[in-house]
Parts: C-alpha cells; sequence; structure tokens
C-alpha cells in the first residue's frame, strides 16, 4: 500500500473486490469493442496476417531493423564520449570551458531533432555539406542526445559525495587524476540505469530516419504497406519490434537500478529520455 | 535576416500552429495521466496492470510511430479523426505516460507520516488527499512535469513528419520558396528555444510561489 491508503478494513476489502469485477467486465467490453471493429473491417482475416508469418517478410523486416540498430547505436556510441566532455567541462572551474559547454547543452536541449534532421537535408548540401544519408540521420541525433547525455553525466557526478573528491586531493591527487580515478567510475555506476533509458530514447529517435528515407524499420514498414497494402498489420508487427526491443532495455535498466540499490549506492534518478 | 521578416505570416502561422498543439496536448495528456496514475495508485489490481501497461506501451513505442497508427493505420478499421486532432491525440496518449510517472513519483515521495497524520487528524479520505498528499506530491514534481512539458514542446515538431503545418513544417515550406535555408532554420531553432524559455520561466515563477518551507 502507498501513501494514499490504509490497510482496508471488512467494508473496503468488498469494495475493492467490486470495483475489480466491474473494471475486469469493463476492460473485457472495450477489448470486445475493439476487436469487432477489426472484425467488421475484415482486418482480422487470416490472409491478411498470414504474410508476417513468414521467413521472407521477416527477412525483408529485419533488415529495416537493422537500419535502426546501426543507426541507434553509432548515435550512443557517440553521445556517450561527447556527453560526458560536456558533463566535465560544465563542471570546469575555468569560465572559457564551462560557458561554450553550458550553451551547447542548452541549445540542444530546446532544438528539435526533427529541425535539425530537415536542416542537414535541405541545408546544409547548398553551402556544399551533403552527407550519406545514415549520417544525416546520426549527427543530429548525436548532437541531442550528447545534451541529454551531459545532464545525465553531470547529476552522476553531482550525486557523489563531496568527501570523495576531498579524500583524493587529501592523498594528493591532482583534480583531473580524483575525477578520473575516484569520482568517474563510482559516478559512472550510479547513471547506468539512467544510460540504458536513454538508450530507449536513442532507438526511439531513429524513427526520425523515415523523413529521409532510410531504411529503418518504419521506413521499411511503409515499403511494405504500400506493396501489400495491409496498413493496420504492417504498422501493429513494427510496434510490437519496438515494443520487444526497447521493454527489453528498460527492464534491463530497472533491474541494474535495484542491483546499485540493493549493494547500497543510492541511485541517480532515472529520467525518461523523452522522444 | 530579411527572409525572416519577409515570410512573417507563414512563420507566424507555424509558430501559432505549434503553440496550440503544445497547450491541447499539454491538457489532454494531463487529463490521461491523472487517470492513469488513479489507476496506478488503487487498491483495484486490474486498474494497476492497465496503467502499468499503457505506461510500458506508450514510453517503448516511438511517437512518430503512433502519430503514423492513428492517421493512416485506424482508418483501415473505419475511426477517422481530422489530421489535427490526430496529433493532438497521439501527443496526448505518448506524453501522458511520461506525465503519469512523474506524477507518481511525486505521490511516493509524499512521506507516509503525512497521510497518517491527517487521518489521526480525523480528515477522510478526500479531504486527506486533497488537502495534505496531493498539493505535496504536485509541488515536488513541478521540474519533471516541466522538463517533460518542454520535451513535448520539441515532439510537436515530429508532426511535421506527417503534414502538419507547424512551425518545422512552415521552415521547410519557407526555405523551399527562398532557398536561403541557414536564416531560416536558425530562426526557427530560436523560436523553440524561446518557447522553452517561456515554459521554464512560468514553472520557476509557480515554484517560488508553491515552495515547501521544511
Amino acid at each position: 500500500m502507498n501513501v494514499l491508503f490504509d490497510e482496508p478494513g471488512p467494508r473496503g476489502r468488498r469494495r475493492i473486490r467490486i470495483a475489480t469485477v466491474v473494471a475486469i467486465v469493463l476492460g473485457a467490453a472495450v477489448l470486445a469493442l475493439a476487436l469487432n471493429q477489426f472484425a467488421v473491417n475484415g482486418q482480422l482475416d487470416p490472409r491478411k496476417w498470414q504474410p508476417y508469418g513468414t521467413w521472407p517478410m521477416w527477412k525483408y523486416l529485419l533488415n529495416g531493423l537493422g537500419g535502426t540498430l546501426l543507426a541507434a547505436g553509432l548515435v550512443l556510441v557517440l553521445a556517450m564520449p561527447l556527453g560526458l566532455l560536456l558533463a566535465l567541462g560544465r563542471l570546469s572551474e575555468r569560465r572559457w570551458i564551462r560557458w561554450p559547454a553550458r550553451t551547447y547543452i542548452e541549445v540542444f536541449r530546446v532544438v528539435p531533432a526533427l529541425l535539425m534532421v530537415f536542416m542537414m537535408l535541405f541545408a546544409l548540401p547548398r553551402y556544399g555539406l551533403d552527407l550519406p544519408t545514415l549520417w544525416k540521420l546520426v549527427v543530429p541525433l548525436t548532437l541531442n542526445r550528447s545534451a541529454q547525455l551531459a545532464g545525465v553525466f553531470r547529476a552522476g557526478i553531482l550525486s557523489l559525495d563531496a568527501g570523495q573528491g576531498e579524500a583524493a586531493a587529501a592523498l594528493g591527487m591532482r583534480p583531473w587524476q580524483a575525477m578520473w580515478q575516484v569520482i568517474l567510475p563510482q559516478a559512472l555506476r550510479h547513471v547506468l540505469p539512467s544510460l540504458i533509458s536513454q538508450s530507449v530514447g536513442t532507438v526511439k529517435d531513429t524513427s526520425l530516419g523515415y523523413v529521409l528515407s532510410f531504411a529503418e524499420v518504419i521506413t521499411i514498414g511503409k515499403q511494405l504497406a504500400s506493396y501489400n497494402r495491409y496498413l493496420i498489420q504492417t504498422y501493429l508487427v513494427i510496434a510490437l519490434i519496438y515494443f520487444v526491443i526497447n521493454f527489453a532495455l528498460s527492464r534491463l535498466g530497472r533491474w541494474l537500478e535495484r542491483r546499485e540499490r540493493r549493494i547500497g549506492h543510492v541511485a541517480a534518478p532515472a529520467d525518461p529520455g523523452i522522444i | 535576416m530579411n527572409v525572416l521578416l519577409d515570410y512573417l505570416p507563414e512563420f507566424g502561422r507555424g509558430v501559432l500552429t505549434t503553440i496550440e498543439l503544445t497547450v491541447l496536448s499539454f491538457a489532454g495528456a494531463m487529463l490521461i495521466a491523472l487517470v492513469v496514475v488513479s489507476c496506478r495508485v488503487s487498491p483495484v489490481k486490474p486498474l494497476r496492470a492497465f496503467a502499468i501497461a499503457y505506461v510500458e506501451v506508450f514510453q517503448n513505442i516511438p511517437l512518430l510511430l503512433w502519430l503514423i497508427l492513428i492517421i493512416f493505420a485506424l482508418p483501415e478499421i473505419a475511426i477517422n479523426f481530422d489530421l489535427f486532432a490526430c496529433a493532438v491525440l497521439a501527443l496526448s496518449l505518448y506524453s501522458a505516460a511520461y506525465y503519469a510517472e512523474a506524477l507518481r513519483s511525486g505521490i511516493n515521495s509524499v512521506a507516509k507520516g503525512q497521510a497518517e497524520a491527517a487521518r489521526a487528524l480525523g480528515l477522510g479520505f478526500l479531504r486527506t488527499q486533497t488537502s495534505v498528499v496531493l498539493p505535496q506530491a504536485l509541488r515536488s514534481v513541478l521540474q519533471p512535469l516541466c522538463n517533460i512539458t518542454i520535451g513535448l514542446l520539441m515532439n510537436t515538431a515530429i508532426t511535421a513528419g506527417t503534414g502538419i503545418p507547424e512551425l518545422t513544417a512552415a521552415a521547410n515550406a519557407v526555405n523551399v520558396i527562398t532557398s536561403d535555408p541557414l536564416p531560416v532554420y536558425i530562426g526557427a531553432g530560436i523560436v523553440y528555444g524561446l518557447l522553452a524559455l517561456l515554459i521554464s520561466l512560468v514553472t520557476s515563477r509557480l515554484e517560488k510561489k508553491l515552495v515547501i518551507h521544511r
């Protein structure tokens, strides 16, 4: 029980039982209504679902998934070190390092990734910078994600007890040495769950490849649907693919968080990676 | 910069659509989130299961796919909305999952003793919630709510991918006419920044007003 409710008495328990039955009946009714809506429009026809049980179809979809994972992987590999560097810059004692880092983080935190994708697509080619399609997606997403990751890393570093840095200084370590050998190893463990939720956000971000016709899983789905006309089936299968991948990732994040807490480290609050 | 002034009406309409999308979706999302979080903290098991499923499903599938599902796939089962309503619906459903999680962590952050004390004073369920628990819960999550709202503002750009004439789409349209892209896109970026700043300012005003002195 949470803060809202007391342990229920006999009357409360009866009310909860009644509410449970009502909720189940209501849920079943909504589900039946939805299925009926599918059925009367002929969308439950096995012929329309059967293609998604065949290997050639999945081979095609997995190609798209490959594009999605390639882009997401590249963004994460590039954005993580960049984000860490930005976080260190943001915490620097030197103004000429702190301000550029801060400006970068503030700017890319509020400019939509899609606007930057369009900039890559329509603006930069005019000035002679025409990147391959994959990089037109990866570069803007990296700029965007690194700003968010900088916030995560910074929170992790600040979550450590000040005594850690002081003890390192007392042992005669230089500031960068203390950061590298004492603070970062602990901070990184603290933010591990948040990093996983950022990777969920990154996988979702790559869906913007759709506007570039980059061969990620939604683009592939669009091609499939315009070929076989099974729109609702195709997009539901793709939703399922995203769900399986991201659900597994977020479960991993939560498991790590629980483990950290059990060991006694206080994990930095996992922020849901938006988009 | 002249480009921006010459095409002020186009930009203005785009900015207005972005603001409309953000405000309407914020209202819709908060409404859905309140329902979802009420289910999540209720003692009724199927309602809790629904709330958990809602959050997982909407957080793990990209917004663009929700837009596509609502705009292109729902008509296949004879459910049609106009384009703008589709965008607001997708943005609301999607953001609600995040708002619901933030609200829940707010409720969890209220000390149990607060509710116990309220009950000991003889307050009923409703009075306990509305005058003791929820006000504290809401105040403690203002900052996360602000961040999610800025995320929502940025997410409205994604609707450009499905043909909603908001700010990002307006920037594209003006760019096609003028082929002077840099000021056009930088201008749009600055407008997004200003709108985000506005959301932060409103939040910090609220925070100052509602701060809890402990």
